[in-house]
């Protein structure tokens, strides 16, 4: 048995070893791996879902059409920077968006899912209902009838080979772009119908403004027709319109559905106080043990210890998502970790009291408590399985799935370290003089009034 | 010996009164729910400057945002739940705080649809439904050896109702004075704590059956009472070390997971209460068939005589 003992002590050390070398340094991979994931609550970012109006897609071309949506999305999304994005199809006709520490403005976030990033409008009469208003006036889509269907002039009509220029005398930014076959025929319909007067440019639901922060609304001088330009751009305006225009167009509307966005400066102080709250839980669990159950306690605080660098070790190697409410299961897991062991002390106690050895309480204590501790985790193991269909079915479900999986594999791991550590650490006792002094068990032969 | 199970009519009485009072809270204030449920938007902003709450309410009055909510969460920042808001909505409204207030940076945006609430009410209640079946099943088939498993199973079920009713009492009186709703997370921590009291009440009646079984022929409420006081240091104790890492939580991390904290809290307080204090005593109570005397012993009014 002791030779059995020691051999189980070094696996044990092993496995331990190994664990601490992936879980340090915590941030950066392990064995070729990433860091720990951090959620989108803890590193800041976006969650959005989109929905896509397939109405006027026919049935069978549904599939194709979503697959467009997520190509022209990952043109827009790529240029942005975001290290490990996901787009992806949920679903028949929605598209989960998640760009991991991204700090982009509102215009950028709508821009991503917009048909028409460019529109151009005309003055609105006095009666007609206007799209837009600002200092200029009132403004409504400019339409052409073509093939016997009215249309709005816009950027979905552009090829993809918009460009930006300067004009050589004034050194003007200019935004160069070709209208296609449809574009071609309205925009000479249109503009052949508003000579001498502004057409207005607009971004969603503002105009374009130039590098002056004036409406860009030229007066137009003549019918246009294959190519055109917009003038009074910013550079910067310029050359983000310009890469938009290219990424093309997305074949049906989309419409935001869920959405959630996180500064990253938040995030990181949750890391800070969940770390803070983690250590601390951890010290007065291992602090109670110690001061309850003396000598047994120490060893289930160094299986305490051995279980949450493995916890993190699987965590990395699995390449679990940590976000707040997983590490609240983390957490919570190291005060359930132990219940295992005090399952077993108690056990323990009592059979040192009905007159066994240590030796013996330890292998009745271990054996006898095992059955209580299984039945005991059995309901978590439900609790955890159903929370985790449930956040795979939702769209919100990253906190729910990310408690569940968290405490499922910190349960699952307790049941090992609290059982198998703990045990091996003790028989290290066996046979030795501090055996023999009960009160390191916490059994005080006196004051035992039970 | 501590005798709890002698004091047990006292023990229901307390529990009653609190049950009562989760449940006049529950039938006044009701539960608010969260936008994850009823759809609307959360805008998270952070003010430069000390900005009044009351100040703050009047401008987004003005601005015609009549049903908003205002929750102060620390130096200059508040939150604002409202309707659903798209970007231009949100940009707007910003625009408009801003320059009554002076620059303030937005730390969160949540928005949910109408139609991403209601499926996730529905999820969330079809998990519930099934964590329901599954705990009953669970408490069938861990009862199936006691001497009287309906007994047994009818005790460990009425003790779970009482702590998930005790938890959603606490969260109504929260919403009703501070205006906490109930998000997805509360959820989560209602039924990992109904997980949790079961698992308690189940430590505690093992054994019973344990000693009971031993034999030796003594009446069945000392049997428990011994069975409770021989587990009370394991069951206080297991409770107490995830109490210890719940109370961290609270504490450090703070507002963003208070929610889920406090319901862990109080799950795990009401939970271990109710396996020492109200499921063995039920037992008992059942056993001996003394429900008349419970109801005599109660002082209620015209049943003054105390036996």
């Amino acid at each position: 048995m002791p030779r059995r003992n020691t051999l189980v002590l070094i696996i044990v050390l092993v496995i331990f070893a190994l664990a601490l070398s992936i879980v340090l340094p915590l941030n950066k991979g392990a064995l070729g791996g990433r860091g720990i994931r951090l959620g989108l609550d803890l590193q800041g970012g976006i969650h959005i879902v989109y929905k896509a109006d397939l109405s006027s897609i026919e049935q069978g071309e549904r599939d194709s059409a979503i697959e467009g949506v997520i190509a022209v999305l990952s043109n827009r999304i790529n240029p942005l920077g975001v290290t490990e994005p996901v787009i992806q199809r949920q679903g028949n006709d929605r598209i989960l968006v998640e760009l991991p520490g991204l700090d982009i403005t509102d215009k950028e976030k709508e821009s991503l899912g917009r048909v028409d990033i460019l529109k151009f409008g005309e003055l609105a009469a006095e009666e007609e209902e206007a799209r837009w208003e600002n200092e200029l006036g009132r403004w409504k889509p400019a339409t052409a009838i073509v093939d016997g269907e009215e249309k709005v002039l816009s950027s979905q009509y552009f090829k993809e080979n918009t460009y930006v220029t300067r004009y050589e005398r004034t050194g003007e930014i200019l935004l160069i772009f070709e209208w296609n076959e449809e574009g071609s025929k309205l925009s000479e319909e249109i503009t052949g119908r508003l000579i001498e007067q502004r057409m207005g440019i607009f971004e969603g639901d503002e105009a374009l403004r130039g590098d002056d922060g004036r409406p860009i609304a030229p007066f137009v001088q003549s019918t246009i027709t294959g190519t055109g330009q917009i003038s009074g751009l910013s550079l910067n305006d310029a050359e983000r319109l310009s890469k938009q225009l290219n990424y093309g167009r997305l074949p049906v509307p989309l419409e935001i559905i869920y959405d959630q966005t996180v500064s990253p400066i938040l995030g990181a102080d949750f890391i800070d106080m969940s770390l803070k709250a983690g250590l601390i839980g951890i010290a007065l669990v291992m602090l109670f043990m110690i001061f309850y159950y003396r000598l047994p306690g120490l060893m289930a605080s160094l299986a305490l210890i051995f279980y949450g660098v493995l916890v993190l070790a699987l965590f990395k190697l699995f390449g679990v998502t940590l976000n707040l409410a997983g590490i609240g299961g983390f957490v919570l897991s190291i005060g359930m970790a132990v219940d295992a062991n005090v399952l077993i002390f108690e056990r323990m106690k009592e059979e040192i009291r009905s007159g066994r050895t240590l030796g013996a309480a330890i292998e009745t204590g271990f054996d006898r408590a095992w059955t209580a501790i299984r039945d005991s985790n059995v309901t978590t193991f439900i609790v955890c399985g159903i929370l985790y269909w449930l956040g795979s079915s939702i769209v919100a479900s990253a906190p729910v799935m990310g408690f569940a999986l968290t405490l499922l594999i910190g349960v699952a791991v307790s049941m090992l370290t609290a059982i198998v550590v703990t045990r091996t650490l003790l028989r290290l006792f066996v046979g030795t003089r501090l055996a023999q002094r009960t009160s390191l068990f916490s059994i005080y032969s006196r004051k035992d009034n039970a | 010996m501590l005798n709890i199970v002698g004091k047990r009519f006292w023990l229901f009485l307390i529990s009653g009164v609190i049950i009562l009072v989760c449940i006049i809270s529950l039938s006044t204030f009701g539960l608010k729910s969260g936008i994850e449920f009823s759809s609307g938007a959360i805008v998270t902003v952070s003010f430069e400057q000390e900005v009044d709450q009351d100040d703050l309410k009047q401008e987004l009055t003005n601005l015609g945002y009549t049903n908003a909510i205002i929750q102060h969460t620390g130096e200059g920042n508040f939150l604002i739940r409202t309707h659903e808001l798209t970007g231009e909505d949100k940009t707007n409204l910003e625009d408009a705080l801003a320059e009554r207030f002076g620059h303030l940076s937005e730390t969160e945006f949540n928005s949910v649809s109408p139609m991403i609430a209601t499926e996730t009410t529905r999820n969330a209640a079809i998990a519930v439904a099934i964590a329901a079946v599954g705990i009953l099943l669970y408490i069938t088939w861990a009862f199936r050896r006691m001497p009287k498993p309906f007994h047994y199973g009818t005790c460990a079920i009425i003790a779970l109702l009482h702590d998930a009713l005790v938890a959603l009492g606490v969260f109504s009186i929260l919403g009703g004075i501070l205006g906490w709703e109930i998000n997805l997370m509360f959820i989560t921590g209602v039924l990992a704590v109904i997980g949790y009291s079961v698992n308690n009440t189940v430590v505690v009646f093992d054994r019973i059956r344990e000693n009971l079984r031993e034999g030796v022929r003594v009446d069945f409420e000392t049997v428990v009472n011994n069975s409770l006081v021989e587990s009370l240091s394991r069951s206080l104790n297991t409770s107490l070390t995830t109490l210890f890492v719940v109370l961290a939580l609270l504490f450090f991390v703070g507002a963003s997971i208070q929610n889920f904290a406090v319901v862990l809290l109080v799950g795990i307080i009401a939970g271990t209460f109710s396996s020492l204090c109200i499921a063995p005593q039920l037992l008992v109570v059942w056993e001996k068939g003394e429900w008349g005397r419970f109801i005599k012993w109660l002082p209620l009014p015209g049943t003054k005589t105390k036996e």
